[in-house]
C-alpha cells in the first residue's frame, strides 16, 4: 500500500484528527495530540494497515514555531503467506508527526498500544520535554505528573535537547562550566 | 497476531511498574534490593540493574540507564555530517564500521550523494567484517559470563586479525570512521584481498570449533536454554531487532526484507531461531550444525547461537564481495559544505545488534538541524524487565548477555 | 633524552642510599650476632656447664642470626650479578632448586629417624606424642660418625630426640610445605590456563617461564594496604581467612605421603581429613557474611549449600573404598595398594572405579572448583566472598583453595590410585629398599615413595585444572539437582553393590579376578589414551593450531 493510501485511510476515518500528510522523502501525516491514542490503535489493529513494529520515537525542537514536534516512525511487519520459515515482508513503512505548543507540550502515551514506546517516550520527555500522559512509568513531582527520566538523572532540571538549553551552572557541587559569564560558550 | 496477545504482554507494565513498591522502605524483611552495577563485570558496559530478590530469586529488575549518555544527538546539531562520522564511531564502538555505514547511508539518502561501485563494495566488505568482530566478542564475552574463561580468548585472537585488516585499511583499531559520505576515506591497501581471504579461510573452520566447545556443551545449554524466553508478538511489540528479534522465529532481516547498499546482490540467507532438532541454513561446505535438546525458540541460546550461524553468512558475504570487487573510484566528490536539503530522512541499516536507525532533519544548511540515533540496544533493552522476572541471580547475566547490549547505543 | 632500553626497565634498580643503609645495618647485626654468639660460648661453657639447650640458645641460635644476616648483606651486594645469573641459568636453577628441597625433605627425615632410633623412641610416631628419652649429646657425637667431632652439630641435632620438638619440625615442614605448594600451583595454573587459551602465561619473572612469578605475587600482596569495609564486623573479618585455612593444614595431619611419612596416623584418618575440609566452610560463610557487602553474602550461601551438599555424596564414595579395605586408616589403605597397577582399590571392581569418578565430581564442588565454582563466580559476584578481602588475608583463602585441592586429591590418591606405590608390584624391588641411601634413593623414585604421591596429586590437580578452563559454570540450583538427583543415587548404588560384592564375591575368587583384570586394562587404557592424544597433540600442534596462527602468534 503507498503512503497515499495510507493517509487516505486515516483521513477517511479520523477527518479532522488528521491535519495534514506530506509525501516527500519521510511519507507522514500530522495528527492532532488528543486523537493521537485512537489512531494508533486503528494504525495497528486494522488489518489493512497492521502497523505492528514502532520503530523510533523522535522528539524535534522547534522554537521559530513554537512547537515541539514527535515523530513516530512505524512499519509493518507480515510474516510470510504460506511457508511459515520465510521471510517477513514490509508491507508499509509510515510516520506520524505530532506538533504540541512547546509551552505546555502534553501527548497521550501510547505504551499499551506499543510497548516498545515505553522507553521512547521516556527519552522524549527526558531530552526535550514532551510530557506523555498516562505513561506507565510516570512521576509526580514539582514538574507535575511526567513519565520518569532515563537519560539525565531524576533530579536533572531541564530538558538538554531543547535549542534554547542553559547548560546549568553546577549540579550537586559539579561545576559545570569553567565560563561561568557565557552560557554558551563558541570557541 | 491478536490484539489480546499484544495487550497481554502490557499489564504486567503497568502493575508492576509501581514506584512504592520498589521503595526500600517498603520491601519485605526476606526481601534484597541488590544493585547489580553500573560497575560489574557482567553488565556489559555501565548499565546498573536494580534487582529485587527473595533469595537466588529475582522478582523485579529495573535497569538504570544514561552512565554513558554523551549528549551526541546535541552534537550532532552542531557538526556537518562528515564531522559527526567520529561520533557515530562511538555509538556501538564494537561495530563502528556499522555505524559509520549507515549513518553515511542516511546523508547520502537526503542528499542525494551517489556512492561508486567499488566504494559500496569496500562499504559492505567492512561492515561484514566488522559484523563478525562484533559477534566473536559477543560470543566471547557470553561464555565469560556462564564462566567459560576460554572461548573469550579464542575469540579475541581471531578478532585480532580483523583488526589488523582494519588497521591495514584505515588507521584504527576500534573507531574508523572508514565509512564516510561519499564512499570510504582510503582505498584498501595493497594485499588487503589476499590477507583478507587468507583470514576466512582460516577462520571458517573455527566456527563449528566454537560450537564443539561452547555451543553444545550441556552446562552451557542449562545454563541459557529456556531462559529468558521472548515470543515473536513480543518481540516485535517491544520493538526488538535484529538477533533477539529473529530468534524468536521471526525471519526479518534488513538486508533481505528491506535491502539497502547492494546486498541484493549477495546471496546468504538469514538464520532463525528453530525448536530442538532444527538445522539452521549454512553456507555449502559447513558442517550442518543442529539445535540441541534442552532450548526452545526465543531462549538466550538461540539469541546466542544465531550470531554463531551469522558469522558463517557474514564470511560468505565477504568472499562474495572480494570476488566481485570492481576498480574505480573509493569516495566520490563531496563537497564539504554539502548542504542538507529542507526536509528530514529516516534510514535504518542492520548492525550487528540489530536495526540501527537515524532520523536526519535538513534545513538547508550544511548543519542538520537534528539528529536523531535510534540504538537498536536501547530498544533491545527495554525488554529487560520484562523477561527478567521470577528468574534466578545467575540467569540475569545469562539473560543480559544473550540481549548483547553495548552501553554506548543506549545511551547514546 | 636518552633512549630507555627495555632491559633497563626490567632490571630493578636501588637506592644508593638506601642500599647503602641496608648494607650498613646488616653488617652491624651480623658482626653483634657474632659477638653475641662468642659470648653465649663463653657463658655456656663456664657457667652452665654445656647444657645442650644452652648451648643451643646462646650460641647455635646467634650463630644462625649471623649466617643470616651473612647472607642478606651478600644478596644485597651481589643482587645484580645474582638476577642476571638467575635470568640466563633460570631453568637449572629451578629444577636445581625442586631436587634440593626433596633432598633437602629426606635429609630431615632421615636425621629425625637416627636421632629418634638412638633416643630408642619408636620411629613411626604413636599418636599419643612420645617424650623420649634424654639422649646426651655425648652419646649423640659418638654415634655420628666424623662430624660428630663438633659441638654444634650434636647441639643441633640433640633436640630432635623429644617427640615435640620432631612435631615442630614436622609442622613446620607441613606449613613450608603447603605454601610452597600453593605458590606452584597458582603459577601452574596461571601457565595451564594460559596454553589452553593460546597464550603464554607468566614468561618474566625469574626468568624460564615466570617461576618466580607466584613468589613476587606473594611479596607483593604482604605489602598490600590492609582494608577493612567500614560497616563489616572487624573480629569476624579477621578470623574468616584462618578459619579457612587452619582446617586445610590441618587435614595434611593424616595425610599420608609415604609408608612413614604422616605426621598422626591416625586410625579414623580418612574421617579426620574430612571433617577438615568440612570446617573449611565456616571459613568461607564467615568471610562472606563479615564483609557487610550483599554480593558476599550470596557467595556464602551459594557455598554454604554447594560444600556441604557434596560431603555426602564425596563421603559415600570414599565409603565404598572403606569397605573394600576394610579400615579407616589412611596408611593401612595405602599398604594395601602396593602390588603394582591392578591392585590398585579403583580397579578392585567396577563399583570401586565407578566410585572414583564419583568422588573425583563431587571433590571438584567441594573445592569450589568450576564447573562448580559458584560461590566466586566473578561473572555474577565479582568475586563472592572473597570481594572484600585484599593483601595477605586473600592470600590465605586462595592458600586455602589449593591446599583443599591438594588434601581432596592426596585422598582421592590414596583410597583409589595407589597412594605412594608405583604401578610397579613393590615385590620387584624389594632388594634395593634394604640396601644404602642410593639404592634406597632408587627405590624411592622407581617403587614407592612421596615423590610418587606427589606425582599423582598434581596429576590429579592438573585434571581439575583442565576442566576449570574448559567448562561453563553451573547454576546453583543445578548445582544442588546434579547432587541430590544424580550424584547421590549414583553413590548409593555405588555402595550397595560394593557392599554385595564384598559379602557375595570372595577374595581371589574367578569373578573377582576376572573383575580386576577388566577394570585394570579398561584403566591402563584410558591412561595410555590420554598420553596418547597429549603425544598426538604435542607431536602435531602446529598444524592443529592453523596456518595464520603460526605466523601471527608467538610461541605457538
Amino acid at each position: 500500500m503507498s503512503p497515499e493510501q495510507i493517509a487516505e485511510i486515516l483521513k477517511a476515518r479520523f477527518g479532522d484528527a488528521v491535519i495534514a500528510a506530506d509525501m516527500g522523502a519521510h511519507p507522514q501525516v500530522i495528527v492532532a495530540a488528543g486523537h493521537w491514542p485512537e489512531v494508533a490503535r486503528f494504525l495497528r489493529d486494522e488489518p489493512a494497515l497492521g502497523f505492528n513494529m514502532l520503530r523510533s520515537i523522535t522528539a524535534v525542537d522547534r522554537p521559530a514555531e513554537h512547537v515541539l514536534e514527535a515523530v513516530y516512525d512505524l512499519l509493518a511487519m507480515t510474516p510470510p503467506e504460506g511457508a511459515p520459515d520465510g521471510y517477513w515482508t514490509a508491507r508499509h513503512a509510515f510516520a506520524v508527526r505530532i506538533r504540541v505548543d512547546r509551552g505546555d507540550p502534553h501527548i497521550p502515551s501510547v505504551a499499551d498500544v506499543w510497548p516498545a514506546a515505553d522507553w521512547h517516550e521516556r527519552e522524549a520527555y527526558d531530552l526535550l520535554g514532551i510530557v506523555f500522559d498516562g505513561h506507565p512509568d510516570s512521576v509526580e513531582d514539582h514538574d507535575g505528573l511526567h513519565p520518569r527520566r532515563i537519560l539525565c538523572p531524576d533530579d536533572w532540571a531541564g530538558h538538554p535537547l531543547r535549542k534554547d538549553y542553559v547548560f546549568p551552572i553546577e549540579y550537586h557541587g559539579i561545576p559545570g562550566t569553567t565560563e561561568y559569564e557565557t552560557p554558551n560558550p563558541v570557541h | 497476531m491478536a490484539r489480546d496477545v499484544l495487550l497481554e504482554s502490557v499489564p504486567d507494565l503497568r502493575a508492576d511498574l509501581d514506584r512504592e513498591s520498589m521503595a526500600a522502605a517498603d520491601v519485605r524483611t526476606e526481601e534484597m534490593l541488590v544493585n547489580m552495577g553500573p560497575q560489574h563485570p557482567s553488565t556489559h558496559g555501565v548499565l546498573r540493574l536494580v534487582l529485587r530478590t527473595d533469595g537466588e530469586l529475582v522478582l523485579d529488575a529495573v535497569p538504570h540507564i544514561g552512565y554513558l549518555h554523551r549528549c551526541a544527538e546535541k552534537i550532532g546539531e552542531n557538526l556537518a555530517p562528515y564531522q559527526f562520522i567520529p561520533k557515530t564511531d562511538r555509538l556501538d564502538y564494537l561495530a563502528a564500521m556499522n555505524n559509520n555505514h549507515v549513518f553515511s547511508l542516511a546523508v547520502e539518502r537526503l542528499a542525494g550523494v551517489e556512492v561508486p561501485e567499488r566504494a559500496r563494495y569496500i562499504r559492505i566488505i567492512m561492515a561484514e567484517l566488522n559484523r563478525i568482530a562484533s559477534h566473536l566478542v559477543s560470543f566471547g564475552t557470553y561464555g565469560l559470563d556462564m564462566g567459560a574463561f576460554t572461548p573469550f580468548l579464542y575469540a579475541f585472537r581471531e578478532r585480532e586479525m580483523i583488526l589488523d585488516l582494519f588497521e591495514a585499511a584505515c588507521g584504527a583499531r576500534l573507531t574508523y570512521s572508514y565509512i564516510t559520505i561519499g564512499g570510504v576515506t582510503h582505498d584498501l591497501p595493497d594485499g588487503f584481498v589476499e590477507r583478507c581471504r587468507e583470514f576466512l579461510d582460516y577462520f571458517e573452520p573455527k566456527i563449528d570449533e566454537y560450537n564443539r566447545l561452547l555451543s553444545y556443551n550441556q552446562i552451557f545449554i542449562k545454563r541459557t536454554g529456556c531462559v529468558g524466553v521472548i515470543r515473536p508478538d513480543e518481540a516485535i511489540a517491544w520493538g526488538l531487532t535484529g538477533v533477539c528479534l529473529r530468534a524468536s522465529g521471526v525471519r526479518w532481516d534488513l538486508r533481505r526484507c528491506l535491502p539497502y547498499e547492494i546486498y541484493d546482490r549477495f546471496e546468504f540467507e538469514v538464520p532463525v531461531g528453530l525448536p530442538p532438532g532444527g538445522v539452521p541454513p549454512v553456507p555449502a561446505g559447513v558442517p550442518a550444525p543442529k539445535v540441541p535438546a534442552g532450548t526452545c525458540v526465543g531462549d538466550c541460546w538461540n539469541r546466542y547461537f544465531l550470531r554463531m550461524i551469522e558469522m558463517y553468512w557474514s564470511v560468505a558475504i565477504v568472499r562474495q564481495a572480494l570476488d566481485g570487487l570492481p576498480a574505480g573510484d573509493y569516495r566520490s566528490k563531496v563537497p564539504r559544505n554539502l548542504k542538507l536539503p529542507e526536509g528530514e530522512v529516516y534510514f535504518e541499516g542492520e548492525n550487528p545488534r540489530g536495526q540501527l536507525g537515524f532520523l536526519i532533519v535538513g534545513d538547508g544548511s550544511p548543519i542538520p538541524y537534528r539528529v536523531k540515533a535510534r540504538g537498536p540496544s536501547f530498544c533491545n533493552l527495554s525488554i529487560a524487565r520484562r523477561i527478567c522476572r521470577n528468574c534466578l541471580l545467575a540467569d540475569i547475566p545469562a539473560i543480559i548477555g544473550s540481549i548483547d547490549v553495548v552501553m554506548g547505543e543506549v545511551d547514546r | 633524552m636518552q633512549a630507555i632500553r627495555g632491559e633497563d626497565i626490567l632490571k630493578p634498580r636501588w637506592d644508593p642510599a638506601l642500599r647503602s643503609r641496608a648494607l650498613r645495618a646488616v653488617c652491624r647485626g651480623c658482626l653483634g650476632a657474632l659477638a653475641g654468639a662468642a659470648a653465649g660460648a663463653a657463658v655456656a661453657r663456664l657457667g652452665l656447664r654445656g647444657h645442650p639447650v644452652a648451648v643451643l640458645l646462646l650460641v647455635v641460635v646467634p650463630l644462625g642470626l649471623a649466617a643470616l644476616a651473612a647472607v642478606a648483606g651478600g644478596l644485597i651486594v651481589l643482587a645484580g650479578p645474582i638476577g642476571r645469573a638467575l635470568r640466563r641459568f633460570a631453568a637449572p636453577v629451578f629444577w636445581g632448586a625442586v631436587i634440593a628441597s626433596v633432598l633437602l625433605i629426606w635429609g630431615v627425615a632421615e636425621l629425625m629417624g637416627f636421632v629418634g632410633e638412638l633416643a630408642r623412641v619408636d620411629p613411626v610416631p604413636e599418636a599419643v606424642t612420645a617424650f623420649g628419652g634424654p639422649l646426651t649429646t655425648g652419646e649423640l657425637r659418638e654415634s655420628l660418625r666424623g662430624p660428630g667431632r663438633f659441638v654444634l652439630l650434636s647441639g643441633l641435632l640433640w633436640p630432635l630426640q623429644f617427640g615435640v620438638v620432631r612435631d615442630l619440625v614436622v609442622v613446620a615442614g607441613v606449613v613450608a610445605f603447603v605454601s610452597v605448594f600453593a605458590m606452584f600451583a597458582i603459577w601452574w595454573e596461571r601457565k595451564v590456563s594460559a596454553r589452553i587459551q593460546s597464550r603464554l602465561g607468566p614468561m618474566r619473572v625469574g626468568g624460564w617461564h615466570g617461576w618466580a612469578q607466584s613468589l613476587a605475587d606473594g611479596i607483593k600482596l604482604l605489602g598490600k594496604e590492609d582494608l577493612i569495609p567500614a560497616g563489616a564486623d572487624r573480629p569476624l573479618f579477621c578470623l574468616a581467612p584462618y578459619l579457612a585455612f587452619v582446617p586445610a593444614l590441618c587435614g595434611f595431619i593424616a595425610l599420608p605421603f609415604g609408608a612413614y611419612w604422616v605426621f598422626r596416623n591416625l586410625d579414623v584418618g580418612l574421617v579426620f581429613v574430612l571433617a577438615m575440609v568440612g570446617v573449611e566452610v565456616i571459613g568461607v560463610i564467615l568471610g562472606g557474611w563479615a564483609s557487610n557487602n550483599k554480593w558476599s553474602l550470596y557467595g556464602a550461601m551459594r557455598e554454604a549449600c554447594q560444600m556441604v551438599s557434596y560431603e555426602i555424596p564425596m563421603g559415600m564414595a570414599l565409603l565404598v573404598v572403606v569397605t573394600a579395605a576394610g579400615t579407616l586408616n589412611l596408611t593401612e589403605i595405602g599398604e594395601l595398594q602396593k602390588s603394582g597397577w591392578a591392585s590398585w582399590l579403583a580397579f578392585r571392581n567396577p563399583f570401586t572405579f565407578v566410585a572414583c569418578f564419583l568422588y573425583f565430581v563431587a571433590a571438584l564442588a567441594s573445592c569450589k572448583r568450576a564447573p562448580f565454582d559458584l560461590p566466586e563466580a566473578e561473572s555474577e559476584l565479582v568475586a563472592g566472598f572473597m570481594t572484600e578481602y585484599s593483601g595477605f588475608r586473600w592470600c590465605l583463602f586462595f592458600f586455602a583453595e589449593y591446599a583443599a585441592m591438594f588434601i581432596v586429591s592426596g585422598l582421592a590418591t590414596t583410597l583409589f590410585l595407589g597412594a605412594w606405590y608405583s604401578p610397579l608390584p613393590v615385590r620387584w624391588g624389594a632388594v634395593l629398599a634394604e640396601g644404602g641411601l642410593l639404592s634406597r634413593a632408587v627405590h624411592g623414585l622407581v617403587f614407592c615413595g612421596p615423590l610418587w604421591f606427589v606425582a599423582k596429586c598434581i596429576l590429579l590437580i592438573y585434571v581439575q585444572m583442565w576442566i576449570r578452563w574448559t567448562l561453563p559454570r553451573v547454576r546453583i540450583d543445578q548445582v544442588l539437582y546434579a547432587c541430590v538427583q544424580v550424584l547421590l543415587p549414583l553413590t548409593m548404588l555405588a555402595l550397595l553393590g560394593q557392599s554385595l560384592w564384598e559379602l557375595l564375591v570372595p577374595r581371589g575368587s574367578a569373578l573377582g579376578l576376572a573383575a580386576n583384570a577388566i577394570t585394570s586394562a579398561i584403566g591402563a587404557v584410558l591412561v595410555m589414551g590420554a598420553v596418547g592424544a597429549a603425544a598426538y597433540g604435542r607431536m602435531n600442534r602446529r598444524r592443529l593450531v592453523g596456518s595464520l596462527a603460526v605466523e601471527h602468534l608467538p610461541g605457538a
